[in-house]
Protein backbone atom coordinates (compact mmCIF):
# COMPACT_ATOMS: atom_id res chain seq x y z
CA UNK A 1 0.00 0.00 0.00
CA UNK A 2 2.21 2.69 0.73
CA UNK A 3 5.06 1.61 -1.09
CA UNK A 4 8.37 3.73 -1.11
CA UNK A 5 7.75 4.55 -5.11
CA UNK A 6 4.35 6.41 -3.92
CA UNK A 7 5.04 10.65 -3.65
CA UNK A 8 4.39 11.79 0.01
CA UNK A 9 2.02 14.03 0.26
CA UNK A 10 4.32 15.84 2.95
CA UNK A 11 7.96 15.84 3.27
CA UNK A 12 10.60 17.51 5.30
CA UNK A 13 13.67 17.68 4.39
CA UNK A 14 17.03 18.87 6.23
CA UNK A 15 14.80 21.07 8.71
CA UNK A 16 16.92 23.40 11.18
CA UNK A 17 15.84 25.27 13.82
CA UNK A 18 17.10 27.04 17.04
CA UNK A 19 15.83 29.24 19.69
CA UNK A 20 19.12 31.12 20.75
CA UNK A 21 21.78 28.77 21.89
CA UNK A 22 19.24 25.85 21.72
CA UNK A 23 19.68 24.19 18.27
CA UNK A 24 16.30 22.04 18.62
CA UNK A 25 16.43 20.47 15.33
CA UNK A 26 19.21 19.90 13.60
CA UNK A 27 18.84 18.47 9.97
CA UNK A 28 15.17 16.63 10.45
CA UNK A 29 13.50 14.61 7.30
CA UNK A 30 10.45 12.58 7.27
CA UNK A 31 8.23 11.84 5.07
CA UNK A 32 4.71 10.86 4.93
CA UNK A 33 2.69 9.38 2.37
CA UNK A 34 -1.15 8.89 1.44
CA UNK A 35 -3.49 7.21 3.95
CA UNK A 36 -0.55 5.86 6.26
CA UNK A 37 -0.51 6.67 10.47
CA UNK A 38 3.38 7.88 10.69
CA UNK A 39 4.44 8.07 14.73
CA UNK A 40 6.94 10.58 15.89
CA UNK A 41 8.52 9.97 18.90
CA UNK A 42 10.93 11.79 21.09
CA UNK A 43 11.45 12.74 24.53
CA UNK A 44 9.99 15.34 26.25
CA UNK A 45 11.84 18.73 24.93
CA UNK A 46 13.38 16.88 22.26
CA UNK A 47 11.27 19.33 19.43
CA UNK A 48 8.37 17.36 18.50
CA UNK A 49 6.07 20.10 18.82
CA UNK A 50 8.46 22.73 16.97
CA UNK A 51 8.95 20.28 13.81
CA UNK A 52 4.67 20.44 13.94
CA UNK A 53 4.33 23.55 14.53
CA UNK A 54 6.91 24.45 11.41
CA UNK A 55 4.67 22.18 9.49
CA UNK A 56 1.73 24.19 9.19
CA UNK A 57 3.43 27.62 9.08
CA UNK A 58 3.07 28.50 13.01
CA UNK A 59 6.84 28.72 13.07
CA UNK A 60 9.48 29.89 10.66
CA UNK A 61 12.30 26.93 10.10
CA UNK A 62 15.95 28.71 10.41
CA UNK A 63 16.87 26.21 7.44
CA UNK A 64 15.59 23.24 5.38
CA UNK A 65 12.33 22.43 2.97
CA UNK A 66 8.68 21.60 4.05
CA UNK A 67 6.44 20.73 1.09
CA UNK A 68 2.97 19.76 1.58
CA UNK A 69 1.23 17.85 -1.79
CA UNK A 70 4.17 19.94 -4.11
CA UNK A 71 3.85 23.04 -2.58
CA UNK A 72 6.97 24.61 -0.44
CA UNK A 73 5.36 26.56 2.58
CA UNK A 74 8.13 28.43 3.57
CA UNK A 75 7.67 30.65 0.53
CA UNK A 76 3.87 30.67 0.40
CA UNK A 77 2.46 33.83 1.44
CA UNK A 78 -0.68 34.10 3.64
CA UNK A 79 -3.96 33.38 1.65
CA UNK A 80 -2.31 30.75 -0.05
CA UNK A 81 -1.26 29.23 3.40
CA UNK A 82 -4.66 29.74 4.75
CA UNK A 83 -6.24 27.84 1.57
CA UNK A 84 -3.86 24.72 1.94
CA UNK A 85 -4.30 24.85 5.99
CA UNK A 86 -7.54 23.75 5.45
CA UNK A 87 -6.65 20.55 4.18
CA UNK A 88 -4.94 19.89 7.52
CA UNK A 89 -6.08 19.18 10.70
CA UNK A 90 -4.15 19.44 13.67
CA UNK A 91 -5.12 18.79 17.35
CA UNK A 92 -2.88 20.94 19.49
CA UNK A 93 -0.98 19.34 22.70
CA UNK A 94 -3.07 21.15 24.91
CA UNK A 95 -6.66 20.76 23.25
CA UNK A 96 -6.38 24.97 22.66
CA UNK A 97 -10.17 24.98 23.07
CA UNK A 98 -11.18 29.25 22.99
CA UNK A 99 -12.56 29.20 26.51
CA UNK A 100 -14.61 32.15 25.92
CA UNK A 101 -16.99 30.12 23.24
CA UNK A 102 -19.01 27.23 23.34
CA UNK A 103 -18.40 23.75 22.02
CA UNK A 104 -21.04 24.41 19.15
CA UNK A 105 -18.56 28.71 18.60
CA UNK A 106 -15.66 26.28 18.68
CA UNK A 107 -16.47 23.80 16.09
CA UNK A 108 -18.10 26.45 14.03
CA UNK A 109 -14.79 29.06 13.84
CA UNK A 110 -12.84 26.81 11.54
CA UNK A 111 -15.69 26.96 9.41
CA UNK A 112 -16.14 30.89 9.07
CA UNK A 113 -14.05 31.64 6.50
CA UNK A 114 -14.11 28.11 4.58
CA UNK A 115 -17.88 27.12 4.04
CA UNK A 116 -17.22 27.23 -0.09
CA UNK A 117 -14.12 24.49 0.65
CA UNK A 118 -16.85 22.12 1.74
CA UNK A 119 -18.25 19.61 -1.11
CA UNK A 120 -22.21 19.86 -0.73
CA UNK A 121 -22.16 21.98 2.23
CA UNK A 122 -25.77 21.68 4.26
CA UNK A 123 -25.59 24.05 6.44
CA UNK A 124 -23.06 24.83 9.48
CA UNK A 125 -25.27 23.22 12.04
CA UNK A 126 -25.62 19.68 10.84
CA UNK A 127 -21.66 19.42 10.22
CA UNK A 128 -21.11 20.74 14.02
CA UNK A 129 -23.28 18.07 14.55
CA UNK A 130 -21.91 15.31 12.79
CA UNK A 131 -18.29 16.05 13.91
CA UNK A 132 -19.52 15.67 17.52
CA UNK A 133 -21.41 12.66 17.17
CA UNK A 134 -17.79 11.16 15.40
CA UNK A 135 -16.54 11.91 18.64
CA UNK A 136 -19.57 10.40 20.89
CA UNK A 137 -20.28 14.17 22.07
CA UNK A 138 -23.35 15.38 20.77
CA UNK A 139 -24.54 16.21 24.21
CA UNK A 140 -22.05 18.32 24.86
CA UNK A 141 -22.86 21.08 22.34
CA UNK A 142 -24.05 24.09 24.27
CA UNK A 143 -21.77 23.93 26.91
CA UNK A 144 -18.32 25.67 27.75
CA UNK A 145 -14.94 24.00 27.34
CA UNK A 146 -14.37 24.90 30.93
CA UNK A 147 -17.39 22.51 31.85
CA UNK A 148 -15.88 19.65 30.03
CA UNK A 149 -13.53 17.48 31.58
CA UNK A 150 -9.69 16.77 30.08
CA UNK A 151 -10.44 13.90 27.63
CA UNK A 152 -13.75 15.48 26.65
CA UNK A 153 -11.91 18.61 25.56
CA UNK A 154 -9.77 16.55 23.86
CA UNK A 155 -12.43 14.86 21.85
CA UNK A 156 -14.15 18.19 21.04
CA UNK A 157 -10.52 19.21 19.73
CA UNK A 158 -10.83 16.32 18.02
CA UNK A 159 -13.76 17.17 16.24
CA UNK A 160 -12.89 20.67 15.89
CA UNK A 161 -9.96 19.72 13.88
CA UNK A 162 -11.02 17.49 11.82
CA UNK A 163 -14.68 19.37 10.88
CA UNK A 164 -13.40 21.00 7.43
CA UNK A 165 -12.76 17.06 6.60
CA UNK A 166 -8.97 17.39 5.88
CA UNK A 167 -6.77 15.13 4.00
CA UNK A 168 -3.94 15.11 6.42
CA UNK A 169 -4.26 15.30 10.14
CA UNK A 170 -1.26 16.10 12.67
CA UNK A 171 -1.76 14.88 16.15
CA UNK A 172 0.32 16.50 19.23
CA UNK A 173 0.71 14.42 21.62
CA UNK A 174 -3.24 12.86 21.27
CA UNK A 175 -2.79 10.97 24.46
CA UNK A 176 -1.01 12.77 26.80
CA UNK A 177 -2.32 13.13 30.36
CA UNK A 178 -5.63 11.01 29.75
CA UNK A 179 -6.12 7.62 31.91
CA UNK A 180 -5.45 4.35 29.82
CA UNK A 181 -9.23 3.97 29.24
CA UNK A 182 -9.68 7.61 28.07
CA UNK A 183 -6.49 7.43 25.45
CA UNK A 184 -7.70 4.15 24.17
CA UNK A 185 -10.72 5.76 23.58
CA UNK A 186 -9.11 8.43 21.90
CA UNK A 187 -6.86 6.20 20.06
CA UNK A 188 -10.04 4.22 18.59
CA UNK A 189 -11.42 7.12 17.25
CA UNK A 190 -8.19 8.56 15.34
CA UNK A 191 -8.15 4.86 13.92
CA UNK A 192 -12.01 5.14 13.12
CA UNK A 193 -11.57 8.50 11.43
CA UNK A 194 -8.85 7.65 9.64
CA UNK A 195 -10.64 4.52 7.99
CA UNK A 196 -13.54 6.60 7.35
CA UNK A 197 -12.17 9.72 5.78
CA UNK A 198 -9.10 7.69 4.28
CA UNK A 199 -6.84 10.78 5.90
CA UNK A 200 -2.95 10.55 6.29
CA UNK A 201 -2.18 11.00 9.93
CA UNK A 202 1.27 12.36 11.78
CA UNK A 203 0.71 11.47 15.10
CA UNK A 204 3.57 12.38 17.76
CA UNK A 205 2.88 10.84 21.17
CA UNK A 206 5.95 9.30 23.76
CA UNK A 207 2.72 6.73 24.52
CA UNK A 208 4.09 3.37 23.59
CA UNK A 209 0.85 1.74 23.32
CA UNK A 210 -0.34 3.69 21.32
CA UNK A 211 2.35 4.13 18.86
CA UNK A 212 1.94 0.29 18.54
CA UNK A 213 -2.26 0.23 18.12
CA UNK A 214 -1.88 2.97 15.35
CA UNK A 215 1.68 3.18 13.56
CA UNK A 216 2.44 1.69 10.16
CA UNK A 217 5.30 3.20 10.48
CA UNK A 218 7.90 4.99 12.90
CA UNK A 219 10.25 8.13 13.67
CA UNK A 220 12.14 8.18 16.27
CA UNK A 221 13.16 12.03 16.79
CA UNK A 222 16.96 11.72 18.84
CA UNK A 223 18.92 15.07 19.10
CA UNK A 224 17.31 16.60 16.30
CA UNK A 225 17.58 14.22 13.60
CA UNK A 226 15.16 11.83 12.69
CA UNK A 227 17.39 8.95 14.48
CA UNK A 228 15.48 5.83 13.39
CA UNK A 229 12.87 4.48 11.36
CA UNK A 230 11.01 1.80 11.13
CA UNK A 231 7.67 -0.17 11.87
CA UNK A 232 6.56 -0.69 15.32
CA UNK A 233 8.07 -4.45 15.00
CA UNK A 234 11.64 -3.56 13.89
CA UNK A 235 12.19 -0.70 16.21
CA UNK A 236 10.88 -2.43 19.54
CA UNK A 237 13.28 -5.18 18.39
CA UNK A 238 16.13 -3.05 17.42
CA UNK A 239 19.46 -3.76 19.69
CA UNK A 240 20.00 -0.04 19.62
CA UNK A 241 20.59 1.43 23.43
CA UNK A 242 19.32 4.93 22.22
CA UNK A 243 16.24 3.20 20.21
CA UNK A 244 15.62 0.28 23.06
CA UNK A 245 15.31 3.33 26.05
CA UNK A 246 11.79 4.02 24.05
CA UNK A 247 10.34 0.99 24.47
CA UNK A 248 10.96 -0.54 27.75
CA UNK A 249 8.98 0.73 30.58
CA UNK B 1 42.77 45.08 50.88
CA UNK B 2 42.21 49.20 49.80
CA UNK B 3 42.93 47.88 46.01
CA UNK B 4 40.73 44.66 46.75
CA UNK B 5 37.99 47.29 47.64
CA UNK B 6 38.51 49.95 45.18
CA UNK B 7 38.01 46.78 42.27
CA UNK B 8 35.54 45.38 44.34
CA UNK B 9 33.22 48.61 44.36
CA UNK B 10 34.19 49.61 40.99
CA UNK B 11 33.49 46.29 39.77
CA UNK B 12 29.90 46.46 41.64
CA UNK B 13 29.37 50.01 39.79
CA UNK B 14 30.31 48.40 36.37
CA UNK B 15 27.67 45.54 37.39
CA UNK B 16 24.88 47.70 38.25
CA UNK B 17 25.62 50.52 35.70
CA UNK B 18 25.47 47.58 33.14
CA UNK B 19 21.97 46.45 34.46
CA UNK B 20 20.61 49.84 34.04
CA UNK B 21 21.87 50.00 30.58
CA UNK B 22 20.56 46.81 29.78
CA UNK B 23 17.70 47.93 31.53
CA UNK B 24 17.08 51.21 29.21
CA UNK B 25 17.97 49.48 26.54
CA UNK B 26 15.19 46.84 26.60
CA UNK B 27 12.60 49.64 27.51
CA UNK B 28 13.62 51.78 24.10
CA UNK B 29 13.31 48.17 22.20
CA UNK B 30 9.93 47.70 23.89
CA UNK B 31 9.07 50.68 22.67
CA UNK B 32 9.99 49.72 19.33
CA UNK B 33 8.21 46.69 19.48
CA UNK B 34 5.09 48.64 20.40
CA UNK B 35 5.24 51.00 17.56
CA UNK B 36 5.56 48.36 15.06
CA UNK B 37 2.87 46.82 16.34
CA UNK B 38 0.73 49.56 16.37
CA UNK B 39 1.77 50.01 12.08
CA UNK B 40 0.81 46.42 11.87
CA UNK B 41 -2.66 47.95 13.34
CA UNK B 42 -3.16 50.03 11.17
CA UNK B 43 -1.88 48.19 8.14
CA UNK B 44 -4.52 45.48 9.14
CA UNK B 45 -7.53 47.74 10.17
CA UNK B 46 -8.45 48.91 6.64
CA UNK B 47 -8.26 45.56 4.52
CA UNK B 48 -10.55 43.42 4.80
CA UNK B 49 -11.76 40.77 6.22
CA UNK B 50 -13.68 43.10 8.67
CA UNK B 51 -14.30 41.27 12.07
CA UNK B 52 -17.95 43.81 12.38
CA UNK B 53 -19.78 41.18 14.41
CA UNK B 54 -16.59 40.57 17.02
CA UNK B 55 -16.20 44.26 16.77
CA UNK B 56 -19.34 45.05 18.69
CA UNK B 57 -18.89 42.29 20.99
CA UNK B 58 -16.16 43.38 22.12
CA UNK B 59 -17.98 46.92 22.59
CA UNK B 60 -20.43 45.85 24.05
CA UNK B 61 -18.50 43.75 26.89
CA UNK B 62 -16.14 47.02 27.49
CA UNK B 63 -18.67 49.15 27.63
CA UNK B 64 -21.01 47.12 30.19
CA UNK B 65 -17.77 45.79 32.20
CA UNK B 66 -16.91 49.42 32.58
CA UNK B 67 -20.00 51.57 33.07
CA UNK B 68 -20.88 50.56 36.95
CA UNK B 69 -17.18 51.91 37.88
CA UNK B 70 -16.81 54.76 35.66
CA UNK B 71 -20.44 55.77 36.81
CA UNK B 72 -19.75 55.35 41.15
CA UNK B 73 -16.45 57.08 40.27
CA UNK B 74 -17.23 59.82 38.17
CA UNK B 75 -20.19 60.85 41.05
CA UNK B 76 -17.56 60.66 43.79
CA UNK B 77 -15.12 62.36 41.72
CA UNK B 78 -17.45 65.30 41.26
CA UNK B 79 -18.88 64.68 45.34
CA UNK B 80 -15.60 65.54 46.49
CA UNK B 81 -14.27 67.81 43.98
CA UNK B 82 -16.92 70.27 45.27
CA UNK B 83 -16.68 69.69 49.10
CA UNK B 84 -12.99 70.95 49.13
CA UNK B 85 -12.87 73.40 46.97
CA UNK B 86 -16.06 75.44 48.70
CA UNK B 87 -14.86 76.59 51.51
CA UNK B 88 -12.01 78.10 49.82
CA UNK B 89 -14.49 79.48 47.00
CA UNK B 90 -16.49 80.80 49.93
CA UNK B 91 -13.58 82.90 51.71
CA UNK B 92 -13.21 84.84 48.62
CA UNK B 93 -16.84 84.95 47.96
CA UNK B 94 -16.75 83.44 44.81
CA UNK B 95 -19.62 80.67 45.30
CA UNK B 96 -21.12 81.78 42.35
CA UNK B 97 -18.21 80.07 39.87
CA UNK B 98 -18.56 76.81 41.58
CA UNK B 99 -20.24 75.73 38.37
CA UNK B 100 -18.18 76.65 35.89
CA UNK B 101 -14.62 76.21 37.84
CA UNK B 102 -15.56 72.56 38.29
CA UNK B 103 -16.90 71.87 34.79
CA UNK B 104 -14.00 72.87 33.22
CA UNK B 105 -11.53 70.88 35.64
CA UNK B 106 -13.58 67.89 35.06
CA UNK B 107 -14.22 68.51 31.13
CA UNK B 108 -10.44 69.07 30.16
CA UNK B 109 -8.22 67.29 32.62
CA UNK B 110 -9.73 65.32 35.91
CA UNK B 111 -12.57 63.56 34.43
CA UNK B 112 -10.85 62.32 31.42
CA UNK B 113 -7.53 61.07 32.87
CA UNK B 114 -8.71 59.44 35.70
CA UNK B 115 -11.00 57.65 33.98
CA UNK B 116 -8.82 56.35 31.93
CA UNK B 117 -6.66 55.47 34.44
CA UNK B 118 -9.78 53.34 35.90
CA UNK B 119 -10.13 51.59 32.59
CA UNK B 120 -6.33 51.41 32.51
CA UNK B 121 -6.67 49.00 35.33
CA UNK B 122 -10.24 47.73 34.04
CA UNK B 123 -10.09 47.21 30.24
CA UNK B 124 -6.25 47.39 29.45
CA UNK B 125 -5.22 44.52 32.33
CA UNK B 126 -8.43 42.11 31.18
CA UNK B 127 -7.29 42.55 27.59
CA UNK B 128 -3.30 41.88 28.60
CA UNK B 129 -4.73 38.82 30.63
CA UNK B 130 -7.14 37.45 28.13
CA UNK B 131 -4.89 37.59 24.68
CA UNK B 132 -2.21 36.60 27.32
CA UNK B 133 -3.98 33.31 28.25
CA UNK B 134 -4.84 32.84 24.91
CA UNK B 135 -1.41 32.86 23.41
CA UNK B 136 -0.36 30.41 26.67
CA UNK B 137 -2.48 28.06 25.98
CA UNK B 138 -1.72 27.93 21.63
CA UNK B 139 -5.88 29.49 21.21
CA UNK B 140 -4.17 32.10 18.89
CA UNK B 141 -2.17 29.64 17.20
CA UNK B 142 -5.15 27.76 16.98
CA UNK B 143 -6.86 30.51 15.26
CA UNK B 144 -4.15 31.00 13.07
CA UNK B 145 -4.30 26.86 11.84
CA UNK B 146 -7.91 27.45 11.17
CA UNK B 147 -7.83 30.29 8.90
CA UNK B 148 -8.65 33.64 10.50
CA UNK B 149 -6.07 36.32 10.92
CA UNK B 150 -5.83 36.29 14.90
CA UNK B 151 -4.11 39.67 14.59
CA UNK B 152 -7.28 40.95 13.16
CA UNK B 153 -9.84 38.82 15.39
CA UNK B 154 -8.29 39.84 18.43
CA UNK B 155 -6.41 42.61 18.18
CA UNK B 156 -7.70 45.10 15.95
CA UNK B 157 -11.48 44.28 17.42
CA UNK B 158 -10.05 45.45 20.76
CA UNK B 159 -8.38 48.07 19.68
CA UNK B 160 -11.03 49.72 17.37
CA UNK B 161 -12.99 49.02 20.48
CA UNK B 162 -11.30 50.95 23.13
CA UNK B 163 -10.70 53.68 20.76
CA UNK B 164 -14.32 54.34 20.39
CA UNK B 165 -15.45 53.36 23.62
CA UNK B 166 -13.29 55.23 26.04
CA UNK B 167 -14.52 58.99 24.32
CA UNK B 168 -18.20 57.36 25.18
CA UNK B 169 -17.26 56.29 29.35
CA UNK B 170 -15.44 59.34 29.67
CA UNK B 171 -18.29 61.61 28.25
CA UNK B 172 -20.38 59.96 30.63
CA UNK B 173 -18.13 59.67 33.78
CA UNK B 174 -17.81 63.86 32.82
CA UNK B 175 -21.71 63.95 33.11
CA UNK B 176 -22.15 61.77 36.15
CA UNK B 177 -19.45 63.79 38.15
CA UNK B 178 -21.13 67.07 37.24
CA UNK B 179 -24.41 65.43 38.49
CA UNK B 180 -22.13 65.17 41.86
CA UNK B 181 -21.33 68.41 42.08
CA UNK B 182 -25.08 69.77 41.32
CA UNK B 183 -26.01 67.46 44.14
CA UNK B 184 -23.92 69.54 46.98
CA UNK B 185 -24.32 73.05 45.53
CA UNK B 186 -28.01 72.08 45.51
CA UNK B 187 -27.77 70.50 49.31
CA UNK B 188 -25.18 73.14 50.91
CA UNK B 189 -25.40 76.43 48.40
CA UNK B 190 -29.45 75.89 47.34
CA UNK B 191 -28.68 76.24 44.00
CA UNK B 192 -30.91 74.60 41.83
CA UNK B 193 -30.12 71.78 39.05
CA UNK B 194 -31.09 74.01 36.95
CA UNK B 195 -29.36 77.00 37.17
CA UNK B 196 -25.68 74.86 38.02
CA UNK B 197 -26.27 73.49 34.57
CA UNK B 198 -27.03 76.73 32.96
CA UNK B 199 -23.77 77.88 34.75
CA UNK B 200 -21.98 74.94 33.55
CA UNK B 201 -22.54 75.36 29.88
CA UNK B 202 -22.32 78.88 29.98
CA UNK B 203 -18.77 78.05 31.06
CA UNK B 204 -17.86 75.34 28.27
CA UNK B 205 -16.96 75.83 25.27
CA UNK B 206 -16.34 73.96 22.29
CA UNK B 207 -12.55 74.83 22.68
CA UNK B 208 -12.78 72.63 26.10
CA UNK B 209 -14.84 69.70 24.84
CA UNK B 210 -13.61 68.84 21.33
CA UNK B 211 -9.53 68.72 22.76
CA UNK B 212 -10.77 66.92 25.48
CA UNK B 213 -12.57 64.24 23.54
CA UNK B 214 -9.57 63.86 21.24
CA UNK B 215 -7.81 63.25 23.66
CA UNK B 216 -9.66 60.75 24.89
CA UNK B 217 -9.70 58.67 21.76
CA UNK B 218 -5.77 59.12 22.32
CA UNK B 219 -6.32 57.39 25.53
CA UNK B 220 -8.37 54.79 24.26
CA UNK B 221 -6.54 53.71 21.44
CA UNK B 222 -3.28 53.49 23.93
CA UNK B 223 -5.35 51.27 26.35
CA UNK B 224 -6.42 48.89 23.69
CA UNK B 225 -2.83 49.01 22.03
CA UNK B 226 -0.58 48.07 24.83
CA UNK B 227 -3.11 45.94 26.12
CA UNK B 228 -2.88 43.53 23.30
CA UNK B 229 0.69 44.15 22.75
CA UNK B 230 1.37 42.41 25.82
CA UNK B 231 -0.93 40.11 26.09
CA UNK B 232 -0.20 39.00 22.08
CA UNK B 233 3.62 38.08 22.95
CA UNK B 234 2.88 37.21 26.83
CA UNK B 235 5.88 34.97 27.57
CA UNK B 236 4.86 31.34 28.29
CA UNK B 237 3.27 30.17 31.48
CA UNK B 238 1.07 31.45 33.77
CA UNK B 239 3.60 33.63 35.03
CA UNK B 240 4.13 35.09 31.52
CA UNK B 241 -0.25 36.25 31.74
CA UNK B 242 0.07 37.69 35.04
CA UNK B 243 2.98 39.63 34.16
CA UNK B 244 1.31 40.61 30.64
CA UNK B 245 -1.82 42.16 32.77
CA UNK B 246 0.09 43.63 35.38
CA UNK B 247 2.70 45.13 33.15
CA UNK B 248 0.09 46.26 30.36
CA UNK B 249 -1.31 48.93 33.58
CA UNK B 250 2.09 50.04 34.54
CA UNK B 251 2.76 50.88 30.52
CA UNK B 252 -0.87 52.04 29.90
CA UNK B 253 -0.80 54.36 33.00
CA UNK B 254 2.58 55.85 32.37
CA UNK B 255 1.43 56.50 28.60
CA UNK B 256 -1.60 57.90 29.26
CA UNK B 257 0.23 60.65 31.57
CA UNK B 258 2.55 60.81 28.81
CA UNK B 259 0.00 61.62 26.29
CA UNK B 260 -2.16 63.94 28.69
CA UNK B 261 0.93 66.12 28.68
CA UNK B 262 1.71 66.24 25.19
CA UNK B 263 -2.39 66.81 24.58
CA UNK B 264 -2.22 69.89 27.36
CA UNK B 265 0.70 71.50 25.03
CA UNK B 266 -0.72 71.40 21.97
CA UNK B 267 -4.04 72.48 22.99
CA UNK B 268 -2.06 75.63 25.05
CA UNK B 269 -0.89 76.45 21.07
CA UNK B 270 -3.56 76.11 19.07
CA UNK B 271 -7.15 77.16 21.46
N1 LIG C 1 8.71 29.61 21.31
C1 LIG C 1 9.82 29.09 21.84
N2 LIG C 1 10.81 29.89 22.26
C2 LIG C 1 11.95 29.38 22.78
N3 LIG C 1 12.19 28.09 22.93
C3 LIG C 1 11.25 27.22 22.54
C4 LIG C 1 10.00 27.67 21.98
N4 LIG C 1 9.25 26.59 21.67
C5 LIG C 1 9.98 25.53 22.04
N5 LIG C 1 11.17 25.89 22.56
C6 LIG C 1 12.23 24.99 23.02
O1 LIG C 1 12.34 23.96 22.08
C7 LIG C 1 12.56 22.72 22.72
C8 LIG C 1 11.58 21.71 22.17
O2 LIG C 1 10.28 22.05 22.55
P1 LIG C 1 9.02 21.20 22.09
O3 LIG C 1 7.82 21.91 22.64
O4 LIG C 1 9.08 20.98 20.65
O5 LIG C 1 9.24 19.83 22.85
P2 LIG C 1 8.41 18.49 22.65
O6 LIG C 1 9.29 17.54 22.00
O7 LIG C 1 7.12 18.78 22.02
O8 LIG C 1 8.21 18.06 24.16
P3 LIG C 1 6.90 17.51 24.89
O9 LIG C 1 6.87 16.08 24.65
O10 LIG C 1 7.14 17.83 26.33
O11 LIG C 1 5.73 18.25 24.32
C9 LIG C 1 12.43 22.97 24.20
O12 LIG C 1 13.74 22.95 24.73
C10 LIG C 1 11.84 24.34 24.32
O13 LIG C 1 12.45 25.00 25.39
MG1 LIG D 1 5.17 18.87 22.55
Amino acid sequence: MNSEKNKPVLELKNLHKSFGDNHVLKGFNLKLFKGENLVVMGKSGSGKSVMVKCLVGLIQPDSGSITIKDEDIIKMGHKELDILRTEIGFLFQGSALYDSMTVRENLEFPLRRHKDKIENFQGTEILVKEALENVGLADAIDLMPAELSGGMQRRVALARALILKPKIIMYDEPTTGLDPITAKEIILLMRNIQKKYNTSSLIITHDVDCARVISNRMILLVDGINYAEGTFQELSNSKDPQVQAFFKN
Amino acid sequence: MLVNIIFGLSFSFMNSSNTILTRTKSFFAEIGDMTLFAGRFFREVFSPPFEFKELLRQCYNMGNRSLLLVGVTGFILGLVFTLQSRPTLLQFGAQSWMASMVSLSIVREIGPVVIALICAGRIGSGIGAELGSMRVTEQIDAMEVSGTNPFKYLVVTRIVATTLMLPLLIIMGDAIALLGSALIENLKGDVSFLLYFNQVFDALKFSDIIPATVKSVFFGFAIGLVGCYKGYYCSKGTVGVGEASNSAVVYISMLLFVIDFIAVFVTDIFF
